[in-house]
């Protein structure tokens, strides 16, 4: 399959980038790893007159932490982000993620920026980004602005980010003494979209107790959805078997999947049941809690 | 719509060429070069047919743009063979019957030489892992994780 024509352009800087984006307007698309826009452009479900290529521009690929927070280059590849020890020793729960996005050759050039901009639903950074409270930085004429997760997707396929705008950075805060992460996923085979998968990102007092929760779901709707009922009932509560069942049986409980190959309704919300409370558990262990 | 200058290295020879914004990877391979020993599958991202190393690193060529590739090092399978000689992966192929069709072999090949130059003893896991993006629908995978098996003891033995 042949994509429809479109003017290719490799901007050496995001001021070149962005003034690029500005005079085309909505005729041009951003590509970074190209692993979700090439196919729309080959099945001519997408169509841009022009591509502008982030991909050649210095400087976008890093993890690192700055002042114990951490900093995602939005165009670090997934399996730059899979192979850093700082993800390994200190972001489990980024691991966990990148690990079970497509596939090993797809993110060998898929990035995080990418997986974020793209405003899937069926993604699986944003699920993650909402459980980790992240914050966006967006490039643009104006120079740099910050967006929070919770403000930055805004519906299928569309994001906070404007026409001449890039994501250039991901920053995550840096974890408190006794926090845990996790994201489990159910993919009916490698590289397939999400049947239903949960993230959760858990801070946990001396007794046991829940100081910070954050629980977000994939394809549970047209958005990445934050589990708020689930997040609001254990902040302050132990963390036992009980009140984790009871926090994923609130966060399936305002789902809104939409029935496909992958199951019905019914089972897709189930199935967000059991994968919030093993991701809560999975979170809990990581934080020393049990 | 404007065509671009590109150079690339293929299997070792420089290559100039003028492309197309659109003209994928795989098809410069195929076509402009007449490198068919790359395989199109699915040609949707998922089957990993047209795998090829792109700097070193197994990557889908129908997923990537000739233009992308360029400044790159790119290696398909027709660059294995060393003057007449198989490449140990290629023969570990071969000796455990790591093929029946063919189809998905090149793909196969590109990704376990992929992974063995980066780790020489993989374990049945990691060697699973490494190629869960390339399917195959015939040979089975069990003779084609003994072939990669059997290809990093000759590689260690070398």
């Amino acid at each position: 399959m042949i994509p429809a024509a479109f003017d290719y352009h490799a901007p050496a800087s995001l001021p070149e980038a962005v003034a690029l984006l500005a005079r085309f307007g909505d005729s041009a698309k951003v590509i970074s790893g190209g692993q979700s826009l090439l196919p729309l452009l080959k099945l001519r479900l997408g169509a841009a007159e022009h591509l502008v290529d982030i991909g050649r521009i210095a400087g976008l690929e890093y993890v690192r932490e700055e002042g114990g927070s951490l900093r995602i280059g939005g165009r670090t590849r997934e399996s730059v982000l899979e192979r850093s020890e700082i993800v390994r020793a200190r972001h489990p729960i980024l691991l966990d993620t990148a690990r079970v996005i497509a596939d090993p050759l797809v993110r060998n050039r898929a990035t995080v920026g990418g997986n974020l901009a793209h405003g899937d639903p069926a993604n699986d950074h944003p699920a993650t980004m909402l459980a980790l409270r992240a914050e966006v930085v967006a490039y643009g004429q104006n120079g740099e602005r910050v967006i929070p997760i919770d403000q930055f997707f805004t519906g299928l396929f569309t994001t906070a980010l404007a026409q001449d705008e890039i994501l250039t950075e991901i920053r995550i805060p840096a974890p408190p003494n006794r926090t845990g992460g996790a994201y489990v996923k159910l993919e009916r085979k490698v590289g397939d979209y999400a049947t239903a998968a949960a993230a959760a990102q858990v801070t946990l007092d001396g007794s046991g107790a829940f100081t910070q929760v954050g629980l977000a779901l994939t394809n549970a709707g047209p958005m990445p959805l934050r589990s708020t009922a689930a997040e609001e009932f254990l902040k302050g509560r132990r963390a036992t078997d009980d009140s984790i069942a009871e926090a994923a049986r609130r966060a399936a409980e305002a789902a809104s999947p939409t029935a496909d190959r992958r199951g019905s309704v019914e089972y897709k919300r189930e199935m967000a049941r059991v994968l919030a409370g093993r991701a809560l558990k999975k979170a809990v262990e990581r934080a020393g809690g049990r | 719509m404007a065509r671009h200058d590109i150079h690339l290295t293929v299997n070792g020879v420089a290559q100039d060429l003028q492309v197309e914004s659109r003209l994928l990877l795989v098809h410069l391979l195929r076509e402009n070069l007449r490198l068919t020993g790359t395989h199109i599958g699915c040609d949707t991202t998922h089957c990993g047919a047209c795998t090829v190393l792109l700097d070193g690193e197994p990557v889908k060529s129908c997923t990537i743009l000739a233009v992308q590739a360029d400044g790159a090092r790119i290696a398909t399978v027709e660059g294995l063979e060393q003057n007449g000689k198989l490449h140990p992966v290629q023969e570990a192929f071969w000796e455990k019957h790591g093929l029946q069709c063919g189809y998905c072999t090149p793909g196969m090949l590109m990704t376990g030489c992929a992974l063995l130059a980066r780790n020489k003893d993989p374990t049945e896991p990691e060697i699973r892992e490494a190629i869960s993006g390339n399917l195959c629908r015939c040979t089975g995978y069990s003779n084609i994780v003994k072939a990669i098996q059997s290809a990093a003891e000759r590689l260690r033995q070398q």
